[in-house]
């Protein structure tokens, strides 16, 4: 019932925790400026991890899904792994989205704009919200992992095409596009550290709080069958003062 | 029975029952007619947006009808233990939604129609290249069809059905709208060669969502 062992899990948290302390200080006193965006430019080193940590979110609960629609390596594990992972995913593509709109507004000028990895990633977080939503909803509990496997499948299958879809929608309107892809290309020394240090960080970050919403998800399934196993005991028990024997009815039409 | 005979028997089903109930023709185009008068209000027509959007909202207006042709298609299925019916039928799950799937794709091509002859006259637009846009239309529709069944299924059964289905469809046939609209765009603008790649697109897409609905929509019946 438990992803990691609780020693290892503790580590994991400990070390996140002293990572992202870390990461503050490098991405906010260390790191230089950047020489066109300045001060802004450090939102990156929040951005880039968070996006990663979004995507890897999603690959999980893909791989997982599929792993519990295999018969062979069929266990309520990969089911709740799926769930905790798409959790974890919906928050950070929503922060991802978050701070990069802060971002954009001192660099691009607009909060939003119509780009190509823009419109991906928000489609993406309806996508997801779904599934979340389609979790939440009681039933029993394989008919739900059944349903929530195949469901983040096609959303994961369906990401590719979104993107696609996007990227040639905004290549053929508007050429040569200002938000080129060359944001990461030629970064050097401390500051490609600390980007490379963040997504280490936000990593460790995300293994440690899957972790604990897995804990969460087990716990919650342990809770509903020690409930159900109350009710039936209760039912089943013989109440302690003996319930007086009912008069025997009196037979309806009978002559007496 | 062949596969075919087996997908023709499930489409012919609801078909008839369509065609008993009329509920499409009644409720279904209807809706679809009022949105897009309701389009017309909101943006004055008199300032020229309307013919330049008129593609974007020929779209939304067939996805919206079409989240009520798959509600209605699982409404047909959940009286008198008609699931029930189908899971005992003996039919394979992928002849059922091909079926299934091919009926909603009937029905939504024939509000289609009536839909582009009154954006035509409404909006005031000319269909110069009509092969794209018909290529287009197909598989957007087959498209649309296929995500909404697998949905439908998928949420059959359960008591949020209703508000259901649209938060988990309409995110996937995103690239359907961006697709169909922009096809429909190069055709209105006399420019087919730019509709290709969109026609290309919602056909993959079309090919991929037939193809996982077919491999999901048996084991997704026995729960619902």
């Amino acid at each position: 019932m438990r992803l990691l062992k609780p020693r290892v899990a503790m580590a994991v948290g400990v070390l996140s925790l002293a990572s992202l302390v870390t990461l503050v200080i490098l991405g906010l006193f260390v790191a230089p400026p950047d020489a066109v965006q300045s001060d802004a430019q450090r939102l990156m080193y929040l951005h880039v991890p968070v996006a990663w940590v979004a995507y890897l979110a999603f690959g999980v609960t893909a791989l997982a899904s599929a792993l519990w629609l295999w018969p062979r390596t069929r266990s309520m594990v990969w089911d709740r792994l799926a769930g905790s992972s798409a959790e974890l995913g919906v928050i950070f593509t929503a922060l991802t989205l978050v701070d990069g709109s802060l971002w954009g507004k001192p660099v691009w000028g607009v909060w939003w704009a119509w780009d190509a990895r823009l419109v991906t990633t928000a489609v993406l977080f309806f996508l997801y919200l779904g599934y979340l939503a389609l979790r939440r909803i009681p039933s029993s509990v394989d008919a739900r992992a059944k349903r929530c496997a195949i469901a983040a499948l096609v959303a994961f299958a369906d990401v590719p095409i979104v993107h696609f879809s996007v990227d040639l929608w905004r290549t053929l309107h508007q050429d040569g596009s200002v938000f080129n892809e060359e944001l990461d290309a030629h970064i050097h020394g401390v500051m490609a550290f600390t980007l490379w240090f963040g997504v280490l960080a936000f990593t460790l970050l995300y293994v440690y709080l899957l972790d604990r919403r897995y804990r969460l998800a087990a716990l919650d399934e342990e809770r509903e069958e020690r409930e159900v196993a109350l009710a039936i005991a209760e039912r089943v028990a013989p109440q302690a003062p003996p319930v007086p024997t009912p008069a025997p009815p009196v037979e309806m039409g009978t002559p007496r | 029975m062949s596969l075919l005979d087996e997908v023709r028997l499930v489409a012919g089903k609801d078909l008839r029952i369509e065609a008993r109930s009329r509920v499409t023709l009644q409720q279904i185009v209807p809706f679809g007619l009022i949105v897009l008068v309701l389009f017309a209000f909101a943006l004055d027509p008199d300032r020229g947006v309307l013919k330049r959007v008129a593609p974007g909202l020929f779209w939304i207006t067939v996805l919206l009808a079409a989240l009520l042709a798959v509600s209605r298609s699982y409404t047909i299925e959940a009286d008198n233990g008609a699931r029930d019916g189908l899971r005992l039928s003996g039919l394979d799950g992928p002849a059922l939604f091909l079926g299934k799937a091919a009926a909603i794709a009937v029905q939504l091509l024939a509000l289609e129609v009536v839909l582009a002859i009154c954006v035509v006259v409404l909006y005031g637009i000319e269909l110069n290249s009509l092969f794209p846009l018909v290529l287009a239309t197909l598989a957007a529709t087959v498209g649309v069809s296929a995500t909404g069944t697998l949905y439908g299924v998928l949420a059959a059964g359960l008591r949020v059905r209703e508000t259901l289905v649209p938060v988990l469809l309409l995110p996937v046939v995103a690239p359907v709208l961006l697709g169909a609209t922009r096809a429909w765009e190069a055709a209105i603008d006399g420019v087919p060669s730019d509709a290709w790649p969109w026609v290309g697109l919602l056909g993959v897409f079309a090919v991929l969502f037939t193809a996982i609905g077919m491999l999901a929509f048996g084991s997704l019946l026995e729960e619902a």
